[in-house]
């Protein structure tokens, strides 16, 4: 038998052998065609994707799961998904938006809001590298900026941002994370009021918010907000280096149209990037040019020590106007809609991605000084001047493709540009704007990422595309196909495509980082000893139920496998049962679950030394089971319990037991 | 096309040779395992596997430790253990007639492996319906606190 078995296996050797010295030499042979960039028959495209089972991945994505509303954590350069998290949409998987604890963090001045458009995460820096601490993401129905804790990969606090509508030129950090920005994409009547809308032009603003970051906490709060003519304010990015101070946001429809934009926003030739020196808007703020606004908006924390949410009502913010502030606003001209804007990793140049064009137009921060200090205005609107066009320009790259949309950078001097309608990244040398390389896309490339690639220290390994349309790449699955992602290499000369990998919702932007730099700082359990929930049960000796007229609290504990505890009698139709349940194991990747029969609501999915708190309201008179919903020991099974239901008028005993 | 055959017969050659080496360790293993059944076992001579090699207690039992240990013993062991009877687990109650301390030690701090390769502890794991010890991130320091609260049951 053994004899037969090393037969066995130096056949399929010698076949393996066999194919992979064959499609090496395809792979030589067809190193120019088409099916070469596609990647499908090279030979050791595959073992540079591949990451073995038990290995850890390189970098970690944070790819917007777009109109899901949710976070996707991906592993590069395998592609693999680890993690979803939930932040601008309830996920009955985990009970975001169904637990007690986490209904108030989608709440609104709208009120609760079970769903958004997520659109740009974006990770802290400390001195303009990514530092690991927390990510930020922006949703865009509803204007709200999240923060996620990369300690414990939670959603950790969302803001709600008030005068605006639509935040999609957000949250782009400072190289401190001293701020993250909203700005807003529809501009809206200011105050918010019932005006005919054909009074856009004289009704209607554009906001943009400077969110301040507690840099121990992480805290948010909105420090200001400038108030700007009515464009719509597309995308954004924070200056770095020689440019740390400045925030810059493009614009389009400055035609102030508000009806088919699709012709009436295209009308003008150039359309302005909004340079908004904050540095200058925190000496008017101190020296009291800051105008206290009745404003309605929701400020939702996550407290880590009560495992609770708050939702704060929060009633005025702070506005500038650039009228009254010299110096704090000045619009540069850029061509054909810009859409995406980016400062490359010295601070010096601004690339305007005009989304009608052929062109990339770069802007000299230098220049722009120099502009400002000579007052070379071409006009001012609205007190902000407009800088001459030719006098801030630092180069173009000239015919690149067609409808460019964002830059990255590799931190070795070159930019990635992709291109919408041409559907191609193209390689481009920064400051003498020669095209390098390009490459092609499938399909209809939206948003690039390159790890640190907006930083000061791009990590310019890899390189994902996202992309708007997949059509024919993956399996057919009904009308509704994947989106997807890809991944190139671009360590040498040529970019090369490696990997095509489907992600959630739509994905409009990404952050990559090296694991490094978060896992060790990633959290395992929650101390029970550090729980401080108002409900907790921190043994079996603190498990109760108590009544409080309707309402039933039902302090219950979860370890492998019981419930303690897991017999309760006395519940009456009408009740509300409150079910706080600690999960008492202190060991790593132990989350029990808990659902009753019947109960509209989710499931929730404790973690190790966690409580959480689901509710019910029993509509009928019976004995209903519970057990534990995620698999955690050969006793599993076992995990169960029951819970009886009486008349809402009978007299039943309020008891609870187990094991008796 | 030489060459190719050639790079064939060396990784060819190369796996049986490994493939050998491997049997090879089997077998050995194997043999320990018979030689170590064939000894009788005294739990009151096994120290476990875990950081504790060698523990010495003193006669007086220290009641201040005593009452740290049943503080985080409450808080991290009893859903499973109670102190008097048997439970999810055994009970605690004259655990150092039927064990060395060392071994109760190391079962708190190293469950996983315990369970695993312990021979003692594989035998409770069966015994109690393969309930396994869970690993409550307990700190040597407490282990040797809930031992102390052990001896006062």
């Amino acid at each position: 038998m053994k004899y037969i078995n090393k037969i066995k296996s130096a056949l399929t050797l010698t076949i393996v052998a066999l194919i992979t010295v064959g499609i090496s030499s395809c792979g030589q042979q067809a190193k120019d065609s088409d099916a070469f960039r596609k990647g499908a028959l090279s030979s050791d495209v595959a073992s540079r994707v591949y990451v073995a089972p038990g290995e850890y991945d390189e970098f970690y994505a944070f790819v917007s799961g777009g109109f899901s509303g949710q976070l996707a954590v991906y592993g590069l350069p395998s592609g693999r998904l680890l993690r979803v998290i939930p932040v601008f949409s309830v996920d009955p998987e985990k009970a975001y938006g169904f637990s007690e604890e986490t209904k108030p963090m989608l709440e609104t001045s709208f009120g609760f809001q079970p769903w958004d458009d997520a659109h740009h995460p974006e990770l802290s820096q400390t001195d303009g590298n990514t530092d690991g601490r927390w990510c930020f993401i922006n949703g865009n129905n509803t204007p709200r900026v999240a923060r996620i804790d990369l300690t414990t990969f939670e959603t950790a606090e969302i803001i709600e941002i008030p005068n605006s509508g639509g935040n999609h030129s957000s949250p782009f950090t400072t190289e401190n994370t001293e701020y993250v920005v909203a700005g807003t994409r529809f501009s809206v009547p200011y105050p918010q009021q019932d005006v005919a809308i054909n009074t856009y032009a004289d009704k209607f603003k554009g906001m943009l918010s400077f969110i301040k970051v507690n840099p121990e906490s992480g805290l948010m709060n909105i420090e200001f907000q400038v108030l700007l003519p009515a464009f719509d304010y597309d995308l954004a990015h924070s200056g770095k280096g020689k440019s740390h101070g400045w925030t810059f946001f493009t614009s389009y429809n400055t035609e102030k149209a508000s009806t088919l934009l699709e012709v009436g926003a295209s009308q003008n030739d150039k359309d302005f990037i909004a340079a908004i020196n904050w540095k200058k808007a925190e000496e008017y703020l101190a020296q009291g040019k800051g105008h206290d606004v009745p404003a309605d908006y929701r400020h939702n924390v996550y407290d880590e020590a009560t495992h609770m949410a708050t939702s704060n009502q929060m009633n005025t913010v702070k506005v500038l106007l650039p009228e009254e502030c010299p110096g704090l606003v000045y619009f540069l001209p850029t061509p054909k809609s810009p859409h995406g804007i980016d400062v490359d990793p010295t601070g010096e140049y601004i690339v305007g991605n005009g989304k009608l064009s052929a062109d990339l137009t770069v802007h000299s921060f230098t220049n722009m000084i120099a502009a400002i200090d000579n007052k070379e205005y071409d006009t001012i609107i609205e007190g902000i001047p407009v800088l001459k066009f030719d006098k801030v320009l630092a180069g173009t790259v000239k015919a690149a493709g067609l409808g460019p949309l964002h830059t990255e950078f590799d931190g070795r001097g070159n930019g990635y540009t992709s291109f919408f309608i041409s559907s191609e990244i193209v390689k481009w040398k920064v400051g003498t704007w020669e095209v390098l390389d390009r490459v092609s896309t499938y399909y209809s490339i939206g948003h690039l990422m390159i790890p640190g690639g907006d930083s000061k220290n791009p990590q310019g390994k890899y390189m994902v595309a996202m992309n708007k349309i997949t059509k024919d790449r993956y399996l057919p699955t009904g009308p509704e196909v994947t989106q997807s992602a890809q991944l190139f290499d671009i360590t040498g000369d040529k970019m090369e495509l490696l990997l095509d990998f489907p992600t959630i919702g739509e994905p409009h932007y990404a952050q990559g980082i090296s694991a490094d730099r978060i896992v060790s700082k990633s959290k395992k359990i929650y101390k029970l000893e550090e729980n401080n929930h108002p409900y907790v049960a921190k043994s079996e000796d603190a498990t109760k139920v108590v009544r409080d007229g309707k309402d039933v609290h039902v302090y219950m504990t979860m370890i492998r496998s019981h419930f303690s505890p897991d017999n309760i009698e006395g519940i009456k139709v009408g009740d509300k049962v409150y079910f706080h349940v600690t999960n008492l194991e202190q060991d790593y990747d132990v989350p029990h679950g808990f659902s009753v029969m019947g109960f509209e609501n989710a499931e929730i999915l404790v973690m190790p030394g966690q409580t959480e708190t689901i509710t019910w309201v029993p509509s009928r008179v019976g004995v209903y089971p519970f057990y534990c919903t995620d698999f955690c020991s050969a006793l599993h099974q076992e995990m169960q319990g029951y819970i009886r239901v009486s008349a809402a008028n009978s007299s039943t005993e309020l008891k609870w037991s187990l094991g008796e | 096309m030489y060459i190719k055959y050639l790079i064939i017969f060396l990784v060819v050659t190369t796996a049986i040779s490994c493939g050998s080496g491997n049997q090879g360790a089997d077998t050995d293993k194997g043999t320990d395992q018979k030689a170590g059944e064939a000894t009788v076992h005294d739990p009151m001579k096994n120290k476990g596997i875990g950081p504790v090699k060698n523990l010495v207690i003193a006669n007086e039992i220290d009641l201040e430790m005593a009452a740290k240990g049943e503080e985080i013993y409450n808080l991290k062991c009893k859903a499973c253990h109670k102190p008097t009877e048997k439970f999810i687990g055994p009970a605690p109650k004259g655990v150092l007639d039927r064990r060395t301390p060392e071994w109760v030690m190391n079962m708190i701090l190293n469950p996983e492996i315990m369970i695993k390769e312990d021979p003692d502890a594989k035998a409770l794991l069966i015994e109690y319906n393969m309930a396994p010890m869970a690993n409550q991130g307990i700190t040597e320091e407490e282990a040797r606190a809930m031992l102390e609260y052990f001896r006062t049951l």
